[in-house]
């Protein structure tokens, strides 16, 4: 059981803002996921969590108790980096093991054995157990240095983009199997990633950070269908949400400057005409790249309608959202 | 312009065969992708459509005229390798004005050809620069330029994009597909990725083992996949694959999967044996009324819609349905299938059946 809470925390590197004024609480069991682009403060939270750097300002919170003078080693939490940080002369099993042997966990050696198999299954390394790390694949090795996170089995597990490193296909998988290893868990993880695919499918809560700041906070479906500023709207969804000058399509609300539209909710058939330039058949869906006074725009529709390159449409929007100077939403 | 013909290419190195007899056309002026996982002879066979290999057998032909013995210079094809691969110590201009000048051409035409090709990227404005403070876009524009001043009969490139980020590639992609529609030069182009091939490819060959699985335009193949190497290696998620073992005659509209009646599009060949159903996640419907249960192992939001993980009596299987649906990790679904996109399969052989919905598809494979 671990609940983690963040108070006004702040931490800069000299004239870098890393994170600003921080607030926020990851509630117990949650799958936490900070997602913004590089540079918004996303592994500096994380560390800060861990023990890895101190606040200027602030506090975090385990258990409503403060951390601030507990040792990394001491907090109950378990870091995997981006980079597979593996120990090359160890096999893959005592890679696993080590963390077992720590002297402050004293674990026998029937449950390192159980523990090693359950986690070996579950990340399909059965049969590299005996082979040396540095005899792994990319792929392979990051699924290790996961593995030894988890046969910790501590109260919260922080990642730091664990699976950027993998091809297509392996993220997938492992995506599902992360999910999937934290249900069983239940125990509290904060993921950090840039990838919003990660982030929506993941996720029970999504904080989605901005120059060190915290924008907005909700479930992937309220960040995704309610998102209060631009920039938050720009963080998920592919291809990006359409930013076009607010009355485009006719009037707008007072104050707005700009409309934000889903590509998926461009409505054919009436509204205002636009150049097709381009029709790409991704295979479950249809890309069309549109041009409309003078402005482009990305559409998707079903994989078989009958668009063309060089037709002319009627466009008009569904479910658009409106934006001021400043970026923020207009409701 | 260039129509470029392959023809019962083959290369061998010693024992090991990296293309094996492989024909395809690219027409005039079609971007054309050579699409396969690392290995599969996509670029041995773009190096030898550039002349950097010889053939162990078989023709190419570049606008009807054959290639196959002449070297790389008198083919008059650019190559785009990493589109990085720029002279550090010269500026743009000198980058791209570089291959005219050392064929020697009269100062004032390489002057003209300088601008144009400039203007068409949209760099007039850094002519001056050192290359080396450039950024990736722009050092791309150039590599680009120094390709297209030579105004070749065609360009061949090699995974351009594969060293960018995904957000920079698909702007990228996006700009190269552009300029092609702009110049309309044929383009033969080499990657792994299947959405950049559907995405900017007119036609696609998808390669393994040195052989071509099939080619056709993004769609079709992506709907009446040749072989059960295609279906998966194209779509993400992947086609779902439901083994069975039964029996297939010609005129069949169904399928026995187990004890569940599947219906599938008319079927034009007999097969008695293993067999494959193929059916696209977007093609699996959540319907109460259907007697084909399956348990949710795993739901994944992504916007409009999820990805589903399944269980059922032939394997675990992915469905992609719209986010309103409600759904959750441990209930009992009833599944429902788009008969008129199924695909069957031989499993031994890995070959689409013939059918309805692929006939006249599958000789491309």
């Amino acid at each position: 059981m671990a609940e983690v809470s963040l108070e006004n925390l702040s931490k800069s590197f000299g004239d870098t803002i890393g994170v600003d004024n921080v607030t926020m609480t990851i509630p117990d069991g949650a799958f936490f996921v900070l997602l913004g682009p590089t540079g918004a403060g996303k592994t500096t939270t994380l560390r800060l969590i861990a023990g890895l750097e101190k606040p200027d300002q602030g506090d975090v919170r385990i258990n409503g108790e403060s951390v601030l003078d507990v040792s990394p080693a001491h907090r109950d939490v378990t870091m995997v980096f981006q980079q597979y940080s593996l120990y090359p002369h160890l096999s893959v099993r005592d890679n696993l093991t080590f963390p077992l042997r720590s002297p402050l966990l004293k674990t026998p050696q029937a449950e390192i054995d159980r523990k090693i198999k359950e986690i070996a299954e579950v990340l399909h390394i059965e049969h590299k157990l005996d082979n040396k790390a540095t005899e792994l694949s990319g792929g392979e090795m990051q699924r290790v240095a996961i593995g030894r996170a988890l046969v910790r089995d501590p109260n919260i597990y922080l990642m730091d983009e664990p699976l950027s490193s993998l091809d297509a296909k392996l993220r997938s998988e492992l995506r599902v199997e992360l999910k999937r290893i934290h249900k069983n868990l239940g125990a509290t993880l904060l993921y950090v990633t840039h990838d919003q695919i990660e982030a929506m499918s993941m996720a029970t809560h999504i904080g989605v950070l901005q120059e060190g700041k915290l924008v907005q906070l909700g479930s992937p479906r309220e960040i995704y269908a309610n998102p209060n500023s631009q920039y938050v709207a720009e963080r998920l969804g592919s291809p990006r949400i359409n930013i076009l000058p607010a009355d485009l399509f006719g009037s707008a609300p007072k104050g707005a400057k700009t409309i934000g539209l889903r590509p998926e909710h461009i409505m054919l058939g009436s509204g205002i005409e636009g150049h097709v330039n381009r029709v790409e058949h991704l295979g479950d869906h249809t890309r069309l790249q549109i041009s409309l006074a003078g402005y482009d725009l990305v559409a998707v529709m079903d994989p078989h309608n009958p668009v063309n390159q060089g037709d002319t449409l009627h466009i008009s929007p569904k479910n658009q959202f409106y934006f001021d100077a400043k970026g923020i939403r207009i409701s | 312009m260039a129509e470029i013909i392959i023809e019962n290419l083959q290369k061998d190195y010693g024992d090991f065969t990296a293309v094996q007899s492989s024909s395809f056309k690219v027409n005039d002026g079609e971007f054309f992708m050579l699409l396969g996982p690392s290995g599969c002879g996509k670029t041995t066979t773009m190096r030898m459509i550039a002349g950097l290999e010889m053939p162990t057998s078989g023709q190419i032909y570049i606008d009807g005229v054959d290639v196959s013995g002449k070297p790389a210079a008198e083919r008059d094809i650019a190559f785009v390798f990493q589109m990085f691969a720029l002279y550090p110590h010269l500026n743009v201009r000198n980058n791209i004005i570089y291959p005219l000048k050392s064929e020697g051409m009269p100062r004032a035409k390489i002057k003209e050809k300088l601008a144009e090709v400039s203007k068409i990227l949209g760099i007039e404005d850094i002519l001056n620069r050192p290359v080396g403070g450039l950024s990736g876009g722009d050092r791309q524009r150039v590599a680009l330029g120094r390709a297209i001043v030579r105004d070749p009969k065609a360009f061949l490139m090699d995974e351009p994009l594969g060293a960018l980020d995904v957000e920079f590639r698909e702007r990228m992609a996006q700009e190269l597909r552009a300029l092609h529609d702009r110049m309309n030069a044929t383009t033969v182009y080499v990657t792994h990725d299947q959405l950049e091939a559907m995405q900017m490819g007119d036609k696609i060959v998808v390669m393994n083992h040195g052989v071509i699985e099939q080619f056709g335009a993004p769609q079709i193949i992506y709907d009446k996949p040749a072989t059960m190497f295609v279906a998966d290696f194209i779509g993400s998620p992947s086609m779902n694959f439901l083994r069975f073992a039964g029996k297939v005659t010609p005129n069949d509209t169904s399928v026995l999967l187990g004890d569940h009646t599947v219906q599938v599009p008319r079927q034009l060949e007999a097969y008695e044996g293993d067999l494959v159903l193929g059916i696209r996640p977007e093609h699996i419907l959540l319907s109460e009324n259907s007697a084909y249960r399956a348990e949710v192992l795993a739901t994944e939001y992504l916007g409009t819609n999820q990805i589903i993980t399944l269980n059922t009596a032939n394997g675990q299987i992915k469905a992609r349905i719209s986010s309103e649906q409600s759904v959750n990790a441990g209930e009992t679904v009833g599944l429902e299938f788009s008969s008129s996109r199924i695909t069957l399969f031989e499993e031994q052989s890995e070959k689409a059946i013939l059918s309805e919905l692929n006939e006249g598809v599958l000789e491309n494979g």
